[in-house]
């Protein structure tokens, strides 16, 4: 195994570790201090349509994402699970790598109920810096669009 | 239509005994759950004389252009002819009742289904059968069969700037009557500009389609459940606003108007008073929730719900068509379709994909109201008859307009509709 695919694979095991454990501040540092989030139906990619579910063009928008989901958002009391494939990796610059992994996340419901909540493939441009691969640009591709019941909890 | 329910059926049939009031202050739970109600909405509602939402002209801008949708639950196609003009059909083949088309869009001059290749044509006449004559002079069909009596059920279709609705019956009354000279003006006040069609949101609910055509008619709930609008100060009970009927009240606009800064200061207090403002949280980008004027009026919330499945939303600077999809008692799907206009700015674009975080199945002024549907669906399921839901900020009695925000009355309006349409209106019903 590659030393960058390695590495990919260790920090999106951290991404689907600290989402679905709630720690939502180790996850805000995997992305870098310029970033963007994006969550896109598969028929607005495949239409070639720009409006997606989470439309976060800077980090300051990703923030407040995270501080509404803390603070005013209320939503199906559940636990998440993400299950992320191995990564597809192309080198774009000196420090720059796209990644792109298929992935999904199983929601469980309070009285222990699992459903397969969505799945679909990440498309993240992730660049180095002197603490490691840090996330610059994620794109979410969902393929589950009809989204059951409601998105609040990072993908 | 031949009646094929059993005996028991019948005898459990809703009547209009089932309301405990005549003013539909009190809506018992059976109306969410019980499958034979469900069974006659999809017959009266959906498949009756009313007018359902359908789609965009927009959509389908050019000769062939088609998009699969739906009444009810009964898929259909609309397309544009030769001519310019929209065309709807029943998306089930006349012969065996397949799909006809299988796809959600596309461009075509006919339209084969693939089981047996019986082909139509964009207003849905049958075009033509294979081996009509058989084979080698053997089977075929009989010479008197007529493939004029074969056609795709059409639907009826009006655009009123561009909206598209659809009917299945012929004796629908014509929209312009059905929506009413206000809803009309509503609909102009965001139609009349060109559109643009920026994406989709689809969402699935386990709850009944009738708890989300009345939740935007609820104006109680709006900034006590959606906790984002007080605690980020861009939408308030308390805020100038008001509820519009048609003047048979089945349709209704909910609106308030964008306010100065003074008035919101005062007003956040009032919220705080009653300790329902969160704290003093500020967004890193305030944009999210900034409304920039437009249009003809100073409504930074316009929320229109066109019975029986349609809501056409201005939140700020996000716009939106939703279609209710209906699927069962216990699922509906919500079918959002996001958009600008042709003459938008790139800023305002962009400002408008900003601001779509604030609606769909992700929205942060809008995921809480699929868990309040979702929990009351669970919870009343194993009610019995006399169990109902309260109905009643803004007084019961009358249906009327009102020039302030706390009331839900036009939910009473949109039950009282229904009932008429069911054919269940108790004695004395207020309408």
């Amino acid at each position: 195994m590659s030393a960058d695919l390695l590495a990919v694979c260790s920090l999106l095991s951290d991404y689907g570790f600290y989402a679905d454990g709630g720690k939502y501040d180790e996850w805000l540092g995997l992305f870098a201090k310029d970033c963007s989030y994006h969550v896109v139906p598969k028929e607005n990619v495949d239409r070639e349509l720009p409006a997606a579910l989470i439309y976060c063009d800077t980090r300051g928008m990703l923030e407040d994402r995270i501080q509404s989901l803390r603070v005013v958002s209320k939503y199906n009391i559940h636990t998440d699970r993400h299950i992320i494939g191995i990564p597809r990796i192309t080198t774009i610059g000196p420090d720059a790598l796209l990644a792109e992994a298929p992935f999904s996340v199983y929601q469980t419901e309070q009285e222990g109920e699992t459903r397969l909540f969505a799945t679909g493939l990440y498309r993240d441009r992730l660049h180095r810096n002197g603490k490691g691969l840090r996330i610059s640009q994620k794109m979410v591709v969902l393929d589950t669009f009809a989204v059951p019941s409601l998105l609040a909890t990072p993908l | 239509m031949l009646d094929r329910s059993s005996a028991t059926e019948r005898e459990n049939a809703v009547t209009s005994a089932i309301w405990p009031r005549n003013d539909y202050s009190r809506v018992p739970y059976r109306f969410y759950h019980d499958p034979s109600v469900y069974q006659l909405e999809l017959q009266k509602v959906f498949g009756g004389a009313t007018w359902s939402f359908i789609g965009l002209d927009v959509e389908v801008p050019k000769p062939g252009d088609f998009r699969a949708s739906y009444l009810g639950e009964t898929p259909i196609i609309f397309n544009r002819d030769e001519d310019g003009e929209i065309k709807a059909f029943v998306n089930r083949c006349a012969h065996r009742g397949a799909m006809v088309r299988r796809e959600l869009t596309g461009n075509c001059k006919t339209h084969t289904c693939i089981y047996h290749q019986w082909c139509f044509a964009r207003d849905g006449k049958l075009l033509g059968v294979p081996f009509r004559r058989g084979v080698k002079g053997q089977g075929g069909y009989d010479k008197d069969f007529d493939t004029a009596t074969h056609g795709l059920q059409q639907v009826r279709v009006a655009s009123v700037y561009g909206v598209l609705f659809g009917t299945l019956s012929s004796e629908a009354e014509p929209i312009e009557s059905y929506l009413g000279e206000k809803m009309r003006d509503y609909l102009k006040r965001i139609f009349e500009r060109p559109v643009r069609v920026l994406g989709y949101h689809r969402q699935r609910v386990r709850g009944n389609w009738k708890a989300y055509a009345v939740n935007p008619r609820d104006n109680y709930h709006a900034s006590l459940l959606h906790d984002f609008f007080g605690t980020f100060g861009l939408d308030r009970t308390s805020q100038i606003g008001g509820l519009t009927m048609d003047p048979r009240h089945r349709h209704c606009v909910t609106w308030g108007r964008a306010e100065d800064e003074a008035t919101r200061q005062k007003s956040l207090q009032t919220y705080a008073n009653e300790q329902i403002q969160s704290s003093g949280l500020k967004l890193r980008e305030p944009s999210l929730a900034e409304f920039l004027p437009e249009g003809p009026d100073d409504l930074s919330v316009a929320i229109l719900s066109i019975f029986p499945n349609c809501v056409v939303q201005q939140i700020a600077n996000s716009i939106a068509a939703r279609q209710i999809r209906p699927r069962g008692p216990d699922e509906f799907e919500i079918f959002q379709t996001l958009i600008g206009f042709k003459d938008d700015s790139p800023e305002m674009t962009l400002h408008r994909l900003r601001q779509t975080n604030l609606v769909g199945p992700a929205g942060l002024v809008s995921m809480e109201d699929s868990e309040a549907i979702e929990i009351a669906h669970r919870a009343s399921k194993a009610e019995g008859e006399e169990a109902a839901e309260v109905v009643e900020l803004g007084g019961g009695g009358a249906i009327s307009d009102r020039d302030y925000r706390a009331n839900d009355v036009s939910v009473r309006g949109f039950w009282s509709y229904y009932a008429e349409i069911l054919g269940i209106e108790p004695v004395g019903a207020q309408r």
